[in-house]
């Protein structure tokens, strides 16, 4: 046990000895979230549009009005032809334009069907659909305001938004970031401590001394468990106070999950430096295979469900997928375990095949 | 100090290592007695890196029967790693921790006590003329300071044998002769020395020297005696003439 001890010191001086890891430890988690918290973000205020006015009526005036002090646009020009429509557009300032056809209320009135047009910028698809749904959602509700009066009957939907009453991005990404992060500090940073002793090839010494394989291995991984533990507090914590993300279930179960996860990752890590003894591969490795399919494919920033099949399949064996479920369920929906019990086993399951594996190939190498 | 009436201290009889159909160790035999100076030469991989590691346990003979200071290396692994030392020809001691602290940390995983291990590392580093350089960072101090505290660490829990991979690699040939004496004198206080190396002038330190070719053993005997029986003045015509046989 003294022995132990003294190994999991000697790992602490390493870390804290190396400014640039204790910068990816601390620094990271906290300039990540402020920026995904604050800079990707979904919601859109202010967005310029142009307004194409044929018919500049009492009715065209007011919906424009109506548009205009949503919250939602800034009017950046009213244009005066059709043809200055693709001009605006090639710009780039103006992200949607308005057109009322001409005779927009004589029309409205003898017909009772006008025409308006709404022309997006889709280069950006995403803020493109967004914007079209506002200007429908603010058209349809002046419809019903004029027919108020005149239809007997209506169907009036009420929405409400549950767990997110604002709909608000930091909610989704405060649970993709932990997912991201614990994942790059566990296993990132263990496989390069330990294929830095291969390197070095003190990892030879320590395997002729009498310190056990797995002593060896633990020894490594604890302080990396304790730091990303530290790095989870940090990010609910940040999330909680400057973003307003709650915590609504269980806290003790959030960091246990959070643990499980943990050593999951770590024993990913642990895989990997079984497989290289080379610090630049055992990088390479756990940026291009782990990172990238926890941020494209455990629907942290693009939902699982409208993925084609075959890459829906791929999500289903990420393990982060699992702990961003587990992670939003408790911390929005403040469900008990009974509700992630699924999801729970699956991570433990991972753990253990991630175990196996590694003693496996740590085997086959000493043979 | 050879002795051919000492007790045998290591046994290796028909060690046979396979990596698929390369035979890296073919059916290798010898002893080496206590206290003595072994030396194991070869070439460039005539399979002495992978013999070393199987006598240290960090690789398993493909079959053949081994013994390591009297501990059978398929059972008693544990005790066998308690009573060897070793260094690598990389020196391996953490760059970015000091002096004190590798040598704190090596005793340790030894087990031993603190209090020893301050007055090790103390004496240790009188005697290594390294007193200020306690402090300092592996990183900061010159190579051969680095190879002649990786063997006083490899030897800190006093071992009933040391197993030197290529020690002197990249050492310039005064800083060797230093380290050479540095293995006379753990010889001397009773410490079975097995070394690997690539400088011939270096085989003529060894009590006893083995030379190996292509995964065997191609002569075993003293110096002395080997320079007699090929009609040699040096290990290096010894060296040079085995190898020669081989290519013809």
């Amino acid at each position: 046990m003294k022995r132990f001890l003294g190994f999991i010191v000697k790992e602490f001086y390493h870390i804290f000895r190396d400014y640039r890891t204790l910068l990816i430890l601390f620094g990271l988690p906290a300039v990540q979230l402020l920026l995904f918290g604050y800079v990707i973000t979904n919601e859109i205020k202010d967005a310029r549009i142009a307004i194409l006015d044929q018919s500049k009526d009492e009715i065209t005036r007011r919906i424009s009005e109506k548009v205009l002090s949503s919250g939602y646009f800034i009017l950046d020009k009213n244009l005066r032809s059709v043809s200055e429509i693709g001009q605006v557009f090639r710009q780039g300032n103006v992200k949607l334009v308005l057109i009322f056809g001409p005779d927009f209320s004589k029309n409205l009135d003898k017909t009772g069907n006008a025409r308006v047009q709404i022309v997006a910028d889709a280069s950006d698809p995403n803020t493109a659909s967004i914007l079209v749904n506002y200007i429908q959602g603010i058209l349809s509700n002046y419809l019903i305001s004029l027919n108020a009066e005149k239809i007997p009957m209506q169907i009036v939907p009420e929405v409400r938004m549950m767990y997110n009453g604002q709909m608000k991005g930091v909610y989704m990404f405060v649970p993709g970031l932990m997912a991201m992060l614990l994942m790059l500090i566990s296993a990132l940073m263990t496989s390069l401590s330990i294929t830095k002793e291969k390197e070095l090839g003190t990892m030879e010494l320590l395997l002729v001394s009498p310190l056990k394989p797995i002593q060896i291995i633990i020894g490594k991984v604890f302080p990396y468990v304790f730091l990303a533990f530290i790095d989870a507090c940090i990010i609910i914590l940040l999330g909680n106070t400057v973003f307003g993300v709650p915590v609504v279930g269980s806290v003790g179960l959030l960091l246990a999950e959070s643990f499980l996860y943990i050593c999951m990752a770590l024993s990913l890590g642990i895989l990997i430096s079984t497989i290289t003894s080379s610090q630049q591969i055992a990088m390479m490795l756990s940026l291009v295979a782990l990172m990238l399919p926890t941020i494209l494919l455990s629907g942290f920033i693009f939902p699982v469900e409208n993925m084609p099949w075959i890459l829906q399949v791929f999500c289903h064996i990420m393990p982060p997928k699992y702990f961003i479920t587990i992670i939003k369920s408790i911390m929005l929906q403040g469900n008990g375990f009974r509700y992630i019990a699924f999801e729970t086993f699956i991570m433990l399951g991972f753990t253990l095949f991630f175990i196996f594996l590694s003693v496996k190939k740590f085997k086959i190498r000493l043979a | 100090m050879y002795n051919p009436n000492a007790e045998n201290i290591i046994v290796v009889k028909d060690l046979v290592k396979r990596f698929g159909s390369f035979i890296a160790n073919d059916h290798l035999c010898f002893e080496v007695k206590k206290g003595e100076i072994f030396g194991f030469l070869g070439a460039n991989g005539a399979g002495k890196t992978t013999a070393i590691k199987i006598l240290c346990g960090l690789s398993y003979p493909t079959s053949g029967q081994l013994n390591v200071g009297g501990f059978d290396i398929y059972k008693e692994r544990e005790k066998i790693k308690r009573n060897i030392g070793y260094m690598s020809q990389k020196f391996s001691l953490y760059d970015d921790l000091t002096v004190f602290e590798n040598i704190r940390f090596y005793a340790g995983i030894y087990g031993m006590r603190r209090k020893v291990i301050e007055e090790r590392a103390a004496d240790l580093t009188e005697k290594l003329d390294m007193k200020e350089a306690r402090d300092m960072l592996i990183r900061d101090i010159p190579l051969g300071w680095k190879q002649k505290l990786a063997f006083s660490v490899a030897i800190i829990h006093n071992p009933k044998i040391v197993f030197l991979d290529e020690p002197t690699g990249g050492v310039d040939p005064v800083t060797r002769r230093q380290f050479w004496d540095m293995i006379f004198k753990a010889s001397r206080e009773g410490i079975t020395v097995f070394v690997t190396t690539h400088y011939m002038d270096e085989a003529e330190y060894c009590d006893r020297v083995s030379i190996m070719v292509d995964g065997k053993i191609a002569a075993l005997d003293t110096p002395d005696n080997l320079k007699k029986h090929y009609g040699a003045n040096s290990m290096n015509e010894v060296f040079l003439k085995l190898a020669r046989i081989k290519i013809e």
